[in-house]
């Protein structure tokens, strides 16, 4: 706590971020070892992890007092009006501190504690278990095994330990080829298509630069290949642009050569380096952040940022693996550079096309688990856990998830999850508050004892569960099981809800997901009551055939039923998320909402406050 | 005239291609006086395939050997292709159509012929009478007066027979306003917000000119509209143009309310895009949609070229910041443009989507559109005489009526639990308003409507819609009554492009239709459920 100096200031506003008319709330900041807390004077509370802070800024001082805006990885944008300078400038230094830590030790995760027992805290990390997933997917079988060549990360040290390969690939193979790939990430197995007997295969770029060859590395995409009884081709998709790859072969990197891989096709699709995608999602932010943006500067800064462009060439890659093993019955190999970002991207948004399990709940963490967080997505460096270099940070795991959003818009009723859920996760990959998305690698989370010092956030989802379930779901309507989304340009669309989250002036008034929510349970409630009082009446008709005392029975069925219906009523309020109240608020307010550069010709203060209480009180009931 | 003069061929084998998600269909085409017809024979599922000619928007022919092709473009937005049989068949057909598409008389067209069961003629006609609007307003105050001046359409060709008007001014003191306003457009009351007991008003421009005249009578009527309201009272005229096209209007005898004139009243300009600009903005998104192949930039780009999300905003800006007037500081509105035909509708119908909760009824919505559209006198005929496709060089079109559509649906996501109608209600107004088989959105004005005697020869749409097996498509399951007012959010990244409508026949519907109805279905469940264990419970007894 030694980076504390004020823990409390008075007197402190916080500006609407988007209202021309500088309106604001007045209350008190409180600085604590964890959090940033604002209470305003309707005892609102506006909780603000020190590790989602990405940028703090003190703007030059201004007659009411010092603005401090703080930027979060949410996408939360706050601005307050601190007033006096030397308050402000404590604070300041104190979160320039606490939102960017030198260990791993001072994360959140390591002194959350949600009040567990050790044996509830490791089944919570039990709860997925990836040897099972691969299990469900009918690995191992007799063409493919589970290898023990990197039990203890000697082979490569960002894979996991256990990893599944081609039977017929010796273990002299696999050395030789992780000898011949970037950073050791040899090609293994990401998913196994059960009924088509193909795969999908991910590693990191061949160091073949522009003649070298690798006769293990060849063997062993022969092998993947001939693992495939139903197609003897296998397709090699380079997730980069062709050009990016070109310019890698001069570093000694680069690209398989067909005519030295018997059975190849190869591919490149496109998907940019993380450096774009940082600074894409940049000018996004820089565009939506602006006061008073006309619709034109709103499309034309969408343009510029190029962030849906990107979206849909994430997309168009996982589309073209989830066809080429669909319709060609081809096992895929995926590759990017060292195979953590657009590799994971592709390989698990593919998997998530071909398998409705990982539209589930359950599914959809097993996905994270196993495409991302065992094969060594770089979490800590891309969300910038700790004070690191700036350039290693990108938003790859964002687009993943907004790339499931989209297909959620697409596809309704496909997704045992809902919007909701995505943010959530999105929350906690910055939060650390769980250790699931700290370190960078496996081996570097056994190190850190992350099972034994931090908890898993899955359970905690689980628990919240029917926060997150899509009332619309339903796994029976799936048809086709695989799905084929359409990736025309207009299907595309801004995802408010991820980077507005917490302007709730932007959002609709109204959720349906929330009505149709509170209407399926209260339609579940209702069959059981039916069921109930049926079953009570049949009771009774068979201990007593008396007619008098049916009609008792019926007397004292029915007075139940108000209190019955308040019962539901309770419970309806408590369904509303806590959590999104701010998004979900119902009612609104003409003032919140920037109508006319006239609001000021209207002089009179305003005198319609009551109404609008009044707005948000119906409405939310 | 007879048609038949106008039908070059009897028929033609063909084949129709309807977009990439429904089968084609084969057999003969005829061309009849109203309607193209495809008949695949006794044996298929749809036996007959009819597209009514008006609703055609633009036709064009090619011929490659002894076969010809028909491209059809709807004014609903479709795109239909016609492989046809034989080169003299196919220009003879494309001859037919192109005749009988533009025929510009109103009595020969087919809601004059449309005779369908189960609807009586006249129905649902007396729906919406001023008076009936009246007769509410009249509940709440007395200051209000319903005036038939207008009797014989002789003050105001494109107002009904009777408007709501000040008590204080007689029928002589309207007649002097309207010849000071453009086309005859007095002042005349649009909506009474009773909460605050303030008024909505809409008229055209006043005619100043360039010698600053002034109209005694006129301005009476404005005074008498603030005192009747409450002492001290104020007002705002929102006019839709720029103060720089405003004060240009004065050089062609228009202008627009000088301030000393009218004391009390304070004038805002709100320019909305109208006209020509605003039936291209419909053209160049139409284009922008019509073409999947394009990269995510250039299809941004063109979203953002053509403006049409732009207008939206403007539109309801203006609407929020009338309504806005009304319910929060209590001032009366008068909204004006020009001709006061077309943006000021549309923002006196936003405004009072906004704040009136009777208005996003199903009933109340249909009273909305024949009240402030419909009988005040926006010129459909005119308006939507072609629609996004059309080559001909645009007239007098306009897609107004279409940009409320899309602000009332930016309202309903927005609200998705306050509008009692759905979507599906909306897709039904854009396309009746530019074709239909029932009269209500025929010809320009009221009078022009007594003149064809479209009330008694033409069926209702509103009778057409009303009908029970229609409400599934045009209702919204999750409607629940809100007395407040809706605000919604005007930020560009609040709005959305109505894909519904303008990727309609492009975009495969199918997931979000399924959603829709299991949404209906869980909504359903919950009414009839509601009363089941009572009825369960009752059940035994003996």
């Amino acid at each position: 706590m030694e980076h504390i100096r004020t823990t409390k200031v008075e007197q402190v506003k916080l500006l609407d971020r988007f209202s021309t008319s500088n309106k604001s709330l007045t209350g008190t900041l409180y600085l604590t070892a964890t959090h940033l807390l604002f209470i305003d004077s309707h005892q609102k509370e506006t909780w603000i992890l020190h590790h989602h802070i990405a940028l703090v800024e003190k703007l030059a001082l201004t007659t009411s007092g010092c603005p401090l805006v703080i930027q979060c990885k949410n996408f939360r944008t706050v601005h307050f009006i601190v007033p006096r300078e030397r308050d402000c400038h404590d604070i300041y230094n104190s979160l320039l501190q606490l939102s960017k830590q030198a260990k791993y030790e001072d994360l959140y995760a390591f002194s959350y504690n949600p009040k567990q027992n050790d044996s509830e805290r490791l089944r919570g990390w039990q709860l997925v278990d990836l040897a099972e997933e691969y299990k469900r997917m009918g690995v191992p079988n007799s063409n493919w095994q589970l290898s023990d060549a990197n039990r203890d990360y000697k082979i490569c040290e960002t894979y996991p330990r256990e990893l599944y390969v081609p039977r017929i690939a010796s273990k002299p193979i696999i050395v030789g080829s992780s000898k011949f790939r970037s950073k050791g990430r040899f090609p293994v197995l990401s998913y196994y298509h059960q009924n088509k007997e193909a795969a999908i295969c991910r590693c990191s770029q061949p160091l073949s630069g522009f003649s070298a060859r690798c006769l293990e590395d060849e063997h062993l995409l022969q092998a993947i290949s001939k693992a495939n009884p139903a197609n003897r081709y296998m397709y090699v998709m380079d997730t980069r642009p062709r050009l990016n790859a070109m310019a890698n072969r001069a570093a000694g990197k680069g690209y398989e050569n067909e005519d030295n891989y018997s059975n190849i096709r190869f591919q490149f699709v496109g998907i940019e380096n993380i450096h774009v995608m940082r600074s894409s999602l940049q000018k996004l932010l820089e565009v939506n952040g602006t006061k008073g943006l006309s619709v034109s500067d709103f499309y034309s800064g969408l343009e510029n940022a190029g962030w849906l462009r990107h979206i849909k060439a994430v997309m168009d890659a996982a589309i073209f693996l989830a066809k080429a093993i669909m319709v060609e019955n081809a096992s895929v190999l995926v590759h990017c550079s060292d195979g953590w970002d657009r590799t994971s991207q592709v390989c698990s948004l593919g998997s998530l096309l071909l398998d409705p399990y990982y539209r589930t709940i359950r599914g959809f963490m097993v996905l994270i688990e196993k495409d991302w967080i065992s094969f060594g997505h770089k979490y800590s460096e891309r969300c910038g856990h700790l004070d690191g270099d700036p350039k290693e940070v990108s938003p790859v795991f964002t687009q993943f998830l907004e790339c499931v959003w989209h297909l959620t818009e697409q596809f309704p009723q496909a997704f045992e999850f809902n919007e909701a859920f995505l943010l959530q996760i999105h929350e906690h990959i910055h939060s650390c508050q769980f250790g699931n998305f700290i370190g960078n690698c496996q081996k570097e989370r056994e190190e850190l004892k992350l099972k034994e010092k931090t908890y898993s956030l899955w359970p905690f989802l689980l628990d919240d569960q029917e926060k997150y379930v899509n009332p619309l779901y339903s796994s029976t309507s799936q048809k086709p099981a695989v799905l084929e989304p359409n990736t025309v340009a207009f299907h595309f669309k801004f995802w408010r809800n991820m980077y507005h989250q917490f302007d709730r002036t932007l959002h609709p008034r109204q959720s349906v997901f929330n009505i149709i929510m509170n209407m399926n349970e209260q339609n579940k409630q209702l069959q059981k009551d039916v069921k109930d009082l049926e079953s009570q009446i049949k009771q009774h008709k068979n201990k007593q055939t008396d007619g008098v005392l049916t009609k008792e029975l019926l007397n004292s069925v029915r007075p139940e039923s108000p209190a019955l219906k308040t019962s539901l009523c309770l419970k309806e309020q408590t369904l509303l998320p806590v959590n999104d109240a701010l998004r979900t608020i119902e009612g609104s307010n003409p003032a919140d909402n920037r109508y006319s550069e006239y609001a000021d010709e209207f002089s009179k203060a305003e005198p319609a406050v009551v109404s609008s209480e009044y707005g948000v009180a119906r409405m939310t009931c | 005239m007879e048609f038949s003069e106008l039908i070059r061929t009897g028929q033609a084998q063909a084949e129709l291609l309807r977009g990439p998600e429904m089968p084609p269909l084969r057999g003969t085409l005829c061309v009849t006086g109203h309607h193209l017809l495809l008949s695949p024979g006794p044996q298929a599922t749809p036996d007959l395939w009819l597209l009514l000619l008006r609703s055609v928007d633009s036709i064009e022919k090619r011929v490659a050997g002894d076969a010809g092709t028909i491209t059809l473009r709807c004014k609903d937005l479709r795109v239909l292709q016609l492989d046809i049989e034989g080169v003299e068949a196919t220009l003879d057909i494309a001859r037919s159509i192109e005749a009988l598409s533009s025929l510009e008389s109103v009595i020969t067209s087919f809601p004059f012929f449309y005779r369908p069961k189960g609807l009586r003629l006249g129905e649902a006609w007396h729906f919406h009478p001023p008076e009936r609007y009246y007769k509410r307003i009249a509940r709440e105050t007395r200051a209000w007066r319903l005036s038939e001046a207008n009797e014989d359409f002789s003050l105001c060709p494109s107002y009904p027979r009777a408007v709501i008007v000040p008590r204080a001014v007689d029928d002589d003191a309207l007649a002097r306003s309207a010849r000071f306003r453009q086309g005859g457009r007095f002042p005349v009351l649009s909506y009474y917000h009773a909460p605050r007991g303030t008024v909505l008003l809409r008229s055209s421009q006043p005619l100043t000119g360039r010698q600053k005249l002034r109209c005694a009578e006129d301005e009476e009527l404005l005074r008498a509209v603030l005192a009747e309201a409450r002492p001290g009272a104020r007002g705002f005229i929102v006019d839709t143009r720029s103060a720089q096209a405003a004060k240009q209007a004065r050089m062609t005898g228009g202008g627009t309310e000088a301030k000393a004139a009218y004391p009390g009243w304070k004038r805002l300009h709100r320019p909305l895009e109208r006209g020509r600009p605003l039936q291209e903005s419909f053209v160049r998104l139409m284009e922008a949609c019509g073409d999947p192949e394009q990269s995510m930039d250039r299809w941004l780009s063109r979203l953002d070229g053509c403006r049409w999300l732009s207008h939206v905003k403007e539109a309801l800006s203006t609407a929020c910041l009338a309504a806005q007037g009304m319910e929060w500081e209590g001032a009366c509105i008068l909204v004006h443009g020009a001709e006061g035909t077309d943006s000021t509708l549309l923002v006196t119908s936003l405004a009072q989507l906004i704040l009136d909760p009777l208005s996003r009824t199903m009933a109340g919505f249909q009273e909305l559109i024949e009240r402030e559209w419909i009988q005040a006198g926006h010129p459909f005929q005119l308006r939507c005489a072609h629609s996004a496709f059309s080559h001909t060089r645009p007239k007098h079109e306009a897609p107004i009526f279409l940009l409320f559509l899309d602000c009332v649906w930016q309202l309903g996501r927005q609200f998705p639990l306050s509008l009692e109608f759905g979507e599906g209600m909306l897709l039904a107004l854009f396309d009746h308003s530019y074709a239909s088989p029932f009269g209500t959105f025929l010809c320009n004005s009221e009078k022009e409507r007594c003149l064809c005697e479209v009330r008694t020869r033409t069926h209702s749409l509103w009778s057409g819609l009303n009908q029970p097996k229609e409400q599934r498509k045009l209702r919204n399951p999750l409607y629940v009554p809100n007395p407040l007012a809706i605000w919604p959010s005007v930020e560009p990244q609040s709005l959305r492009l109505w894909q519904g409508l303008f990727l309609r026949w492009t975009h495969p519907p199918e997931p979000s239709e399924v959603a829709w109805e299991k949404v209906w279905q869980i909504a359903t469940d919950q009414k009839t459920e509601g009363s089941q264990p009572t009825d369960s419970a009752s059940e035994p007894q003996p």
